[in-house]
C-alpha cells in the first residue's frame, strides 16, 4: 500500500491504495465520492469521467498514484458554491437530458469539458465530443439539447 | 397556454436533482459494515459437462470466507417460468429446472457454477480464478443454430429434453384451416423471411446484488437492481430459497435502466442471500459488463417466415407466420410469454385483416437465456408485418401510405375484436399517420431525395404504423393464457397529520421519472401542490405490493390504482368534512383543495380535515375510524392500445454501404398525456434503441457458442452522432376507454415502431437508386448493404 494524495473537488484528500487501485476505486470506495460510476469494463461507457487537471479522463483507467498531486474535479464538485445546479447541470434538468441517472455524471463531466474547450459547439460537435459517452435511456436527443442550451445557443429541435 | 403544474404539465422531473450531483444512490454506491464480496466462476464452454470441481485450495486462499458449487443449491428449488404455455398438441411446455448455480451441466459461456466470497473483491477474484483452474468440464458439442438444434435429438442443452424444444404454439389453432383456404385462392401472396437480431439490453448499470442475513431476527434483505421487487421477493421466497416471504425484504434503490433485463431473478440474488445467512455478514456482488454481456436476460432472437395473402389492390386477406424462437439455456422468468402472447396477439397489428394464423417454436440452445426486452414481443410482430406489408407494396407497385390506409381498422369499428383474440379499444390509425405525413414533409421528399443525389447519397423514406398491447395485464385474461402470477398493481396513498403526502406505490422507476409523473396526478387531484407529495417506491418493507415496471404498465395499471386509493381518500374526507360543517355527506362537494357544503360558503381545507382525522376531537368516531390513509389494487380490464405512424429518412452511401438516419418523425397515440416532456423522452429512447437494433446492435455467437459481441468493444451500442434529433407528436389521443385516467403507455412505443421504418427506408433508398434488394437482415451495416448493392 502506498500513501497518495490529491486535491479533489477544492479538498485535499489522501489515502492509502494498491498500485493497481485505480482513480474510479479510490474515488468511489476511498472517499465515498459514487456519483462517480462505473459502467464497463474496457473504456468505452463514459460513466466514469471526471476532471484532472482540467481535462477529461475515465477516471476506470487511470491508476489512483499516476494523478497523485493533482487536481481533480468530480460530479460532486460541479454544483453552485450554494449548492444550486451549475448552469450545465440546469441545463440536463430544464431539457430532461437524462433518464436513470446512471451515465449522467459522465455525460456531465464530458460535456464540461467540451464547452470549456469549444464554448459555442455545433450540434455535430456535441454528438461527436460525446461519442465516449454511452447513454441507454435517453437516445441522445436532451442531451444534445441540453449542452448547446447551455452553451448559450437556441435549439432548433422541439 | 401549457398547463404549470398537475396533469398535463411538463413539470421538471424532482429526481434529476440527485442525479445531476452525484447523489443518487444505486446497488453498488451502498458501503456496509462487515461487507464481503462475492465472485462468480463462469463457464467459459457453451455445454460441457462438470466433471470435478476441487475448492480445496481456493477456501484456502487469504481473505476466502466460503466457496460455492452447485452441489450446495442442488436440494434448493429452481428459478421458474412465469407463464406455462402449451402446444398446439395440447401438451404442457418443457421445462427444465433453472437452478442457482449449475449443477451437473454447464449450458452457456457465462453461465454460473461456482462462486467465492472473500474479505475483499480482490481476494474474492484471484479464488475464483483459482477455482476455474481446479474445475474440469468436459467439452460437448454447442448447440447454438435453432434449426439444428430441433432437427438434432442426439445433441440436448437438456438431456430430458430430446428435440431441444420448448413448446410448438399456434395461435390461433382454429383459425388455421380458414387461414390456410385464404391463401390458396388469394390473387397474390408475399413471403419474406427474416431474423430479428438477439440484442443485449446494456442497461448502463451493471447488474448488482446485495444480501443481508439478520441473525437476531432472522430476517433477510436484498438490495437489488430490480424493476420489480415484489416480485424477486416471491420468487426467492416461494420457489428458489423457501425463505418466508415476511422474513425477506428486497430494496431495488436507484437503478439505472433495465429495459426488461432487470424484471427476472437471478441466481447472484439467491447466492448472495445464502451466502450472507452462512457468514453471517452482508455479501455483494456487481457484475463486470462482460458479466452482463453474457448472462443478462437478452432479446428478441426470432427466425421468421412471414406470408400475406392480398388482392392485386393491396388489401389484406391473411397473414400466416413461422416463427422459430431462442429462449436460450434456461427459461428466464417471462421467456416464454415473450414470443406467444405478447407477440402472437399482435400479428393482426393496426389492419382491418379477416384471417391470421401465427406458429412460435420456442428453441432452447447453449447461449444466455433470452426474455423481454424494451417492447417484447411486439417489436417482433411489428418488424415481421410492417416488413412484409412493404415487399408486398414493391411487388405490386403500390403506394405504402395508401396501402395502409385503405386496411386500417376504422374509429366507427371499435371495439375491435382481431382474429388473433384481442379486442381493441379505441384508436384512430388514419389520424396518426396523416399527422406523420405532415410533419415528415411527405410531399416534399422528391426534392429532398434530388438534393441528397447531388451530394452522392441515396435518399429513401420508410414507413411503419405500429400497434402494441400494454398496460400488462387483465389478471381473469392472463390466467387463462398461462400465467402463473395476478398483473394488477397496488398503491398506498397516506395522508400524513400535517396534511402532506405519501405514496407507497408498486410500479418502479429506473429512469421513467414516476417520482414527478405520479406526483401530479395525485397534487392534481387533490388540489394540492405537487411539492406536498412523495412517492416512495422500490422497497417491499414499505409499499403495500406490485408488480413493478414493465410493459408499458406503471402509469396505466399502478398509477390507476394510485388514483383509485386517492378517490377512497377524497371519499373518507366527505365523511369528516361532513361531521365537521354539520351538513349531510351528499351535500359535501370537493374541489381545488377544499370541501365545500354546497351552495354555501362553509368549507374545510384538505389541510383541515386531515388534521382533524389524525387528532380527532371533533370526529365522527362512532362511525369512522381515524387516520387518513387508503390502499387501493388495480387489475384493469383490457389491454391498452397506443398506436402510431414513424418515417424515417436516410441517406446510403453507395462507396461503402453506411446509412445514416437523416430524419425520424413520431406520431403517437397514447391516450392522455400526464407529462409532455417525460413521454417525449421516453420516445426518443425507445427510437433511439430501435435504431440501434435497425443499424448497429448484433449479438454473435459463434459456432462454438462463445459470444464475439462481448464488449463495447465489439457491440455496436448506438451513440450521440449515430442518431438525428427525433421529430415527436402525441397530440393524436383516443382516450384509453376501461381507465379512469384516459392513459395507454408510451414506454416501449419507440422501440416497437421504429425498426422496421428505418429498413424500409434502406430498402427504398435501395431500389430507388435501381437495386432490386427485397430485405437486408437487421443490423443493416455497412457490409451488409454494400454487399446488398454489389451481391
Amino acid at each position: 500500500m502506498t500513501k497518495v494524495s490529491m486535491t479533489v473537488n477544492g479538498k485535499a484528500v489522501s489515502g492509502e491504495v494498491e498500485g493497481r487501485t485505480l482513480l474510479s476505486a479510490f474515488l468511489r470506495e476511498g472517499l465515498g465520492l459514487t456519483g462517480t460510476h462505473v459502467g464497463c469494463d474496457t473504456s468505452q461507457c463514459g460513466a466514469c469521467v471526471v476532471h484532472v487537471d482540467g481535462k477529461p479522463v475515465k477516471s476506470c483507467t487511470i491508476f489512483a498514484l499516476d494523478v497523485a498531486g493533482a487536481q481533480v474535479k468530480t460530479i460532486e464538485g460541479m454544483a453552485n458554491p450554494d449548492g444550486s445546479l451549475g448552469v450545465l447541470q440546469q441545463a440536463f434538468q430544464d431539457h430532461h437530458g437524462l433518464q436513470c441517472g446512471f451515465c449522467t455524471p459522465g455525460m456531465v463531466m464530458s460535456s464540461a469539458a467540451l464547452l470549456v474547450e469549444n464554448p459555442k459547439p455545433t450540434e455535430a460537435e456535441v454528438r461527436h465530443y460525446l461519442e465516449g459517452n454511452i447513454c441507454r435511456c435517453t437516445g441522445y436527443h436532451n442531451i444534445v439539447k441540453a449542452v448547446l442550451s447551455a452553451s448559450g445557443q437556441t435549439v432548433a429541435a422541439e | 397556454m401549457p398547463k404549470d403544474h398537475g396533469i398535463g404539465a411538463s413539470s421538471k422531473r424532482r429526481e434529476d436533482v440527485r442525479f445531476l450531483t452525484g447523489e443518487g444512490v444505486y446497488t453498488d454506491d451502498m458501503a456496509l459494515h462487515g461487507q464481503t464480496y462475492a465472485v462468480f466462476v463462469r463457464s467459459t464452454v457453451a455445454h460441457g459437462r462438470i466433471k470435478s470441481i476441487n475448492t480445496k485450495a481456493a477456501a484456502s486462499m487469504p481473505g476466502v470466507l466460503a466457496v460455492f458449487t452447485g452441489e450446495d443449491f442442488k436440494d434448493v428449488g429452481g428459478n421458474p417460468a412465469g407463464w406455462l404455455i402449451k402446444s398446439r398438441n395440447g401438451e404442457p411446455m418443457r421445462e427444465p429446472k433453472r437452478p442457482v448455480l449449475a449443477h451437473g451441466k454447464v449450458r452457456h459461456v457465462g453461465d454460473v457454477y461456482a462462486a467465492v466470497v472473500a474479505e475483499t473483491y480482490q481476494q474474492a477474484k484471484d479464488a475464483a480464478q483459482q477455482l476455474a483452474d481446479d474445475t474440469v468440464i468436459e467439452e460437448l458439442p454447442a448447440i447454438i443454430d435453432m434449426a439444428k438444434a430441433l432437427a438434432d435429438s442426439s445433441n440436448r442443452v437438456h438431456d430430458e429434453i430430446p428435440d431441444n424444444q420448448c413448446y410448438d404454439w399456434g395461435w390461433i389453432e382454429d383459425n388455421r384451416a380458414a387461414v390456410d383456404a385464404a391463401f390458396k385462392s388469394a390473387p397474390h401472396v408475399t413471403t419474406l423471411e427474416l431474423v430479428n437480431n438477439r440484442l443485449v439490453p446494456n442497461a448502463m448499470e451493471p447488474r448488482a446484488s446485495i444480501g443481508e442475513y439478520f441473525p437476531g431476527t432472522g430476517d433477510y434483505k436484498l438490495t437489488t437492481t430490480s424493476q420489480n421487487p415484489h416480485l424477486t421477493r416471491l420468487l426467492v421466497a416461494a420457489f428458489v430459497l423457501g425463505i418466508p416471504e415476511n422474513k425477506l425484504t428486497v430494496v431495488a434503490p436507484d437503478v439505472g435502466g433495465g429495459f426488461g433485463s432487470k424484471i427476472y431473478h437471478y441466481g447472484e440474488e439467491a447466492l448472495v442471500l445464502a451466502a450472507s445467512k452462512l457468514l453471517g455478514r452482508p455479501v455483494r456482488w456487481t457484475a463486470e459488463r462482460s458479466e452482463s454481456f453474457l448472462s443478462d436476460a437478452h432479446g428478441r432472437d426470432h427466425v421468421t417466415k412471414i406470408e400475406l395473402a392480398c388482392d392485386k389492390e393491396g388489401n389484406f386477406l391473411a397473414f400466416r407466420t413461422e416463427t422459430m424462437a431462442n429462449v436460450g439455456a434456461y427459461l428466464s422468468n417471462f421467456a416464454t410469454v415473450t414470443p406467444t402472447f405478447l407477440h402472437g396477439t399482435l400479428m393482426a397489428g393496426p389492419y382491418k385483416v379477416p384471417h391470421v394464423y401465427v406458429n412460435v417454436k420456442t428453441v432452447f440452445t447453449n447461449t444466455a437465456p433470452v426474455d423481454a426486452y424494451r417492447g417484447a414481443g411486439r417489436p417482433e410482430a411489428t418488424y415481421s408485418l410492417e416488413r412484409v406489408i412493404d415487399k408486398m407494396c414493391r411487388e405490386l407497385g403500390l403506394d405504402p401510405f395508401e396501402v395502409r390506409r385503405k386496411n386500417f381498422i376504422t374509429t366507427d369499428m371499435f371495439p375491435y375484436t382481431t382474429p388473433v383474440a384481442l379486442v381493441y379499444d379505441t384508436g384512430n390509425y388514419h389520424a396518426t399517420l396523416d399527422k406523420a405525413m405532415v410533419m415528415a414533409d411527405v410531399a416534399g421528399f422528391a426534392k429532398r431525395r434530388a438534393e441528397s443525389a447531388k451530394r452522392g447519397k441515396l435518399r429513401g423514406m420508410g414507413l411503419s404504423t405500429w400497434i402494441e398491447a400494454c398496460g400488462i395485464a387483465p389478471s381473469h385474461l392472463v390466467g387463462i393464457l398461462g400465467s402463473r402470477v395476478g398483473l394488477y398493481d397496488a398503491a398506498t396513498v397516506r395522508v400524513n397529520a400535517t396534511g402532506n403526502i405519501s405514496v407507497m406505490v408498486g410500479a418502479h422507476s429506473h429512469g421513467q421519472g414516476h417520482e414527478t409523473v405520479f406526483a401530479q396526478i395525485v397534487a392534481d387531484k387533490l388540489g394540492i401542490p405537487e411539492s406536498s407529495v412523495a412517492i416512495v417506491h422500490g422497497d417491499t418493507s414499505k409499499i403495500p405490493f406490485g408488480m413493478g415496471s414493465y410493459g408499458s404498465r406503471s402509469l396505466a395499471v399502478c398509477g390507476v390504482a394510485m388514483t383509485k386509493a386517492v378517490d377512497k381518500i377524497i371519499a373518507k374526507g366527505k365523511k369528516i368534512a361532513a361531521h365537521m360543517l354539520e351538513a349531510p355527506e351528499g351535500d359535501i362537494t370537493f374541489a381545488d383543495g377544499k370541501f365545500s357544503v354546497a351552495g354555501t360558503d362553509k368549507a374545510k381545507t384538505f389541510g383541515e380535515i386531515a388534521f382533524s382525522a389524525y387528532v380527532p376531537h371533533n370526529y365522527p368516531l362512532e362511525t369512522l375510524e381515524p387516520g387518513l390513509e387508503e390502499t387501493a389494487f388495480y387489475d384493469p380490464a383490457n389491454f391498452t392500445y397506443p398506436a402510431g405512424a414513424y418515417i424515417c429518412e436516410v441517406e446510403v452511401d453507395e462507396g461503402t454501404g453506411k446509412v445514416d438516419v437523416v430524419a425520424f418523425h413520431c406520431a403517437d397515440d397514447f391516450g392522455n398525456v400526464m407529462n409532455p416532456m417525460i413521454v417525449e423522452g421516453q420516445v426518443h429512447g425507445g427510437v433511439g434503441q430501435g435504431i440501434g437494433q435497425a443499424l448497429l446492435e448484433s449479438t454473435t455467437y459463434d459456432e462454438n457458442g462463445q459470444l464475439l459481441t462481448g464488449s463495447y468493444m465489439d457491440y455496436a451500442m448506438p451513440r450521440a452522432d449515430d442518431v438525428p434529433f427525433y421529430n415527436v407528436d402525441y397530440s393524436c389521443q383516443t382516450a384509453c376507454t376501461h381507465n379512469p385516467l384516459g392513459v395507454k403507455g408510451c414506454g416501449e412505443a419507440g422501440a416497437i415502431g421504429s425498426p422496421p421504418a428505418v429498413v424500409n427506408a434502406v430498402l427504398d433508398a435501395l431500389n430507388a437508386g435501381g437495386y432490386k434488394v427485397d430485405h437486408i437482415d437487421m443490423p443493416v451495416s455497412p457490409g451488409r448493404v454494400w454487399q446488398a448493392m454489389n451481391g
